[in-house]
């Protein structure tokens, strides 16, 4: 056997073990050491063991902002995922205005993170903002900085926006792929036009519709930019998601123990939520194969 | 020079693709792997060629262990199903592409690609991309590719499949001719029995991810070693009857029964008959001895010829009859068989005696010196 | 059941087509036959496709009409033409049961359960699958879901026409018999007007009562297996139908015999003036190879051994003409000559087919 030759094969690797050591595992052990002793400043630290972790799961803090996010995430993707669906379904085939759709819909993809929140916190209000001044100037009591209705509904709207044209375009090249016989098919059946949807096109999309799914979950639940450049968190605590509490108790108070053991956790459940919901996903794909 | 696989097998996922198999190609041969779908052929193609490492077992190659070797590493040239050719460069550079890389001189390479443009008739189209080709002509270049490289081993994955029927037939005729010049092992994987027969060469039939059968191609076909081999080389598939013999006869059911001088040999008992639909016939003209009688189901005429499917007591029997017959259907129909166009197969499936015919031809094939290598 | 009428049919993809050339499909004038099957057999490109698709609907054509029993249904959608179509690859949806497949088109159409649970099982056992009426249809091979289309086709008792558009080329050899087997008896059974395109003659042949042979956009022949066989009307055919094809010899004609690069041969049979390119077909089924003095001189190239029988590969002056051979025959070492036999003698001006004198 020529094993050995294979071998060569983990010095190939080997660049990126040393990048992924430094820019992830190096700094989360960072976080592990802290989430496990306290400091005063000075690079005094004392054993603190699980004290954190016990602190922050008794924290109501940490369980409303927890809370918070899940209605945010299970709300976005409610209405990203079939508004996704419904705008893929609606695009055109092919030509010309197939490509028009597509630069138009991977626009606001293109934005950066603080710009969309910028833009959003300019366009809500109501003295210089197209929105907010045109809802207050129609009698609506609208006013993001106060009302929590309308905190929610602006951190929401700015997240369908900016990201719903990701699960377009992830099901519109789901769409691309079925093959023409199968409309034909449908045709001659006389299929309804729902029956088409439901027996071809989302059977023929539910992998990428997986994959929107999980990119959507996880990078709502780590939202952090857009909320803190439109509403800061507020009013009162009310958009104050899981990313934005930990930065307050890091940088605001400087809690860096109870904020390292909140990370952890934070990290946890991510990887948690995603990998049960992937093992479902790919269960359900499989059960009825072979 | 030969490739040589010893009690090679590839387990994937728990599933054995392929059984512990020894094969050994010899240099200047072309060796047809048949099998239907999923039976292993691109499998072992894969290991023959060092895509794969096989679980155990070993690959020789010129007597040297390359087991572990990789694909890059041998002289191995593959062309698949699919039309694989560089779209964006003309048909030329397509097939210089792998003479490029091991840095043959410009007026090599141009000898080379001028050579196999020729063989595979593409010499007018040297100046075009891929993509403005015909079906036929893009596979053409593909093979051309393969040849030009000069590979120990040319593996050709059912590069014809997707082609036009008539198309096929025309590569086919040509491939034997253009690959006995170029001396390498040849192995051609197809899921039809009449590919197999029109190139020639060895054959080895594949079931179940084991080869059931390697020798030349008309002895396999003539003399298969046991049943499962007889229905992946025959198609029409061939038609089975459960029988018997005691003492000198056998007995085919009805009533009907043959001598068995061939067969004395053979320990009284039940056997499975086997015979070839092209050989059924309608009338008895002197040695068809043997009567059926099955119910008409279906017949299909191909302008010279007659099938026929019977049912021949639940069991559907195919006969391929010469001439356009106007028979009728559902109604019962005689058919006759000669005793020396019977296989006679143990329970298990093992010959225990091939058709007597077959014998026999094989010997006058083998005298007239024509035979097709 | 339907009679399919072609009435003037021809179709450009151009928009402003100026000759004949820019025709995917030439001018067409054709009955079809209610409950007989035909089979379109042609290379690609040749125009099957586009003749297939405008009786299904899909492709309006830009000249001449559709008639289904009379009634105009040129520009009639796919939904209103009550056909059937068994693609090239297996179409099935994939998240229903093999029963909720067969029940589709049916329950779309608003049928009675109790008529489409007895219709459902009917089918099933025609196309064998009465045990997996309850498996989904993801995960099966590609021959039972071919079943599935098929079967899905014939659900309704009131379609004009099946359609299958190259329904075997994803399936084993083995399983096209049984598929194939399958399909002509159920034609036989149920006499449904079927269409069937292929480029595979062996398909084209055993399947159709009448095969429409189609080359460069123009249907060149339309007949039975045996027309085809011993009458090709255009040197096309000849090569396209048989395997080897037809052997076509440049030739010159006079009554009743050819000359052969210098050898004459009888032709059993009469011709009048023949003028143009003249050419004789003969079919390797009916040419036998000799040792003498009579016949065409060749040499003997190669010999295959295809199993049910032999293909001599001889050369005559530059030609290639191959004889087939019965599988148990040997081929002797000093066979030089071929000799035709008249009855399979077909002659050629200018590719098209001249009839001997007396022919009807």
């Amino acid at each position: 056997m020529n094993k050995t030759v294979n071998q060569k094969a983990w010095f190939l690797i080997l660049p990126v073990l040393v990048l992924v050591a430094f820019s992830a595992v190096i700094p989360l052990m960072t976080v592990v050491n802290y989430s496990v002793q306290d400091t005063f400043g000075n690079n005094q630290f004392f054993w603190a063991g699980i004290d954190w972790f016990r602190e922050m799961m008794a924290s109501e803090r940490m369980w409303d902002a927890l809370g918070r996010q899940i209605a945010f995430s299970a709300i976005i993707l409610a209405i990203e995922i079939p508004l996704g669906i419904f705008v893929a379904l609606n695009m055109p085939k092919k030509g010309f205005w197939a490509s028009f759709c597509l630069v138009l819909m991977s626009l606001p993809l293109l934005i950066p993170w603080n710009v969309v929140g910028t833009i959003w916190q300019i366009f809500g209000r109501v003295d210089i903002g197209l929105l907010g001044y045109t809802l207050d100037a129609m009698g609506i009591d609208y006013n993001y900085t106060q009302n929590f209705y309308a905190a929610w509904i602006t951190v929401i709207v700015m997240d369908v926006w900016h990201w719903t044209s990701l699960v377009a375009l992830l099901a519109y090249a789901g769409l691309q792929s079925i093959p023409d016989a199968y409309y034909q098919a449908a045709k001659i059946d006389q299929a309804s036009r729902w029956a088409v949807f439901r027996f071809i096109e989302l059977p023929k999309i539910t992998g990428v519709l997986m994959i929107a799914i999980l990119l959507r979950f996880m990078d709502s639940f780590m939202i952090y930019t857009e909320p803190f450049v439109v509403t800061g968190g507020g009013p009162g605590n009310s958009t104050t998601f899981l990313s934005i509490d930990l930065v307050k108790m890091a940088l605001g108070q400087f809690d860096l123990g109870p904020a390292a053991a909140f990370s952890i956790m934070y990290y946890l459940v991510i990887l948690l939520i995603s990998y049960v919901f992937y093992t479902v996903m790919t269960n359900l794909d499989k059960r009825d194969g072979h | 020079m030969a490739l040589v696989l010893e009690g090679v097998s590839k387990v994937v996922n728990g599933q054995t693709h392929i059984h512990p198999t020894d094969l050994e190609l010899r240099s200047g041969t072309m060796n047809v792997l048949l099998g239907p779908t999923l039976a292993g052929k691109t499998s072992l193609m894969r290991l023959m060629a060092g895509l794969d490492v096989p679980n155990t077992g070993k690959v020789f190659w010129d007597g040297k262990d390359v087991t572990g070797m990789r694909v890059q590493d041998r002289g191995v040239a593959m062309v698949y199903q699919q039309f694989i050719n560089y779209p964006s460069m003309t048909v030329y550079e397509n097939i210089a592409s792998p003479m490029r890389l091991l840095g043959k001189t410009a007026a090599e390479i141009d000898a080379a690609v001028k050579k196999a443009a020729d063989l595979m008739k593409l010499s007018e189209m040297l100046d075009r991309k891929p993509l403005e080709l015909s079906g036929g002509q893009q596979q053409r270049c593909a093979l051309a590719r393969a040849l030009v490289k000069d590979a120990g081993l040319v593996l050709l994955d059912e590069p014809l499949a997707n082609l036009d029927y008539k198309l096929r037939e025309e590569l086919r005729a040509e491939i034997p001719k253009i690959f006995e010049e170029a001396g390498s092992i040849f192995v051609y994987a197809t899921t039809e029995p009449e590919e197999a027969l029109l190139l020639g060469g060895n054959t080895a039939t594949m079931w179940e991810g084991r080869i059931t059968q390697f020798d030349k191609t008309p002895i396999v076909y003539r003399q298969p070693v046991d049943a499962t081999t007889a229905r992946v080389f025959s198609d029409p598939p061939m038609n089975f009857l459960n029988i018997r013999k005691s003492g000198d006869t056998l007995h085919f059911g009805d009533g009907q029964s043959a001598g068995s001088a061939g067969f004395a040999a053979l320990p009284d008992g039940e056997y499975v008959a086997g015979f070839r639909p092209n050989h059924l016939e309608l009338e008895n003209r002197g040695n068809a001895t043997l009567e059926f009688t099955g119910t008409l189901q279906v017949k299909e005429i191909t302008g010279s010829e007659t099938f026929v499917h019977l049912d021949h007591h639940g069991e559907n029997w195919v006969g391929l009859i010469h001439g356009v017959k106007d028979l009728e259907i559902g109604v019962a129909l005689k058919v006759f068989l000669d005793p020396r166009h019977v296989y006679i197969f143990a329970q298990d499936g093992t010959s225990v005696a091939p058709a007597a015919y077959a014998t026999e031809t094989q010997t006058a094939t083998a005298t007239e010196g024509l035979t097709h290598g | 059941m339907a009679k399919i009428t072609l009435d003037n049919l021809a179709h450009s993809y151009l928009p402003n087509p100026k000759g004949e050339q820019d025709y995917a499909l030439k001018e067409l004038n054709h009955d079809w036959v209610d409950g007989e099957a035909y089979a379109l057999l042609g290379s690609s490109g040749c125009g099957k496709s586009t003749l297939l698709n405008i009786i299904s609907g899909l492709l309006h054509p830009s000249q001449g009409r559709i008639l289904f029993d009379d009634k105009d249904v040129t520009h009639a959608p796919t939904t209103e033409r009550n056909i059937a179509q068994v693609f090239q690859f297996p179409v099935v949806y994939d998240t229903m049961t093999v029963r909720d497949n067969l029940a589709f088109p049916l329950r779309n159409r608003g049928a009675d359960a109790a008529y489409v649970r007895d219709r459902v099982q009917q089918i099933a056992q025609m196309i064998g699958m009465e045990e997996m009426l309850n498996r989904k249809a993801r995960g099966l091979t590609a021959d039972a879901k071919q079943k599935i289309s098929l079967g899905r086709g014939m659900v309704r008792e009131d379609v004009n026409a099946l359609l299958f558009d190259e329904p075997l080329t994803v399936i084993d050899p083995h399983m096209k018999w049984e598929l194939r087997t399958q399909l002509k008896s159920l034609h036989h059974e149920f006499g449904h007007t079927m269409i069937y395109v292929t480029h595979d003659q062996t398909e084209a042949l055993t399947f159709a009562d009448k095969v429409v042979v189609m080359y460069d956009g123009r249907v060149v022949q339309m007949g039975t297996p045996q027309e085809l066989f011993e009458r090709p009307e255009h040197t096309f055919v000849g090569y396209f139908i048989g395997s080897p094809g037809m052997n076509v010899l440049d030739a010159t004609v006079s009554g009743d015999k050819a000359v052969l690069n210098g050898t004459e041969i009888a032709l059993g049979q009469g011709f009048g003036a023949v003028s143009g390119k003249v050419e004789l077909g003969v079919r390797p089924e009916f040419t036998t190879l000799t040792s003498g003095d009579t016949g065409l001189p060749v040499t003997v190239k190669r010999v295959e051994d295809v199993g049910r029988h032999k293909i001599v590969r001889a050369d005559f002056n530059g030609t290639e003409i191959n004889v087939i051979a019965e599988e148990g025959s040997s081929i002797s070492p000093d066979a030089n000559r071929i000799v035709f036999d008249p009855a399979g003698i077909n002659i050629y001006a200018d590719s098209w087919r001249v009839a001997p004198a007396g022919e009807k």
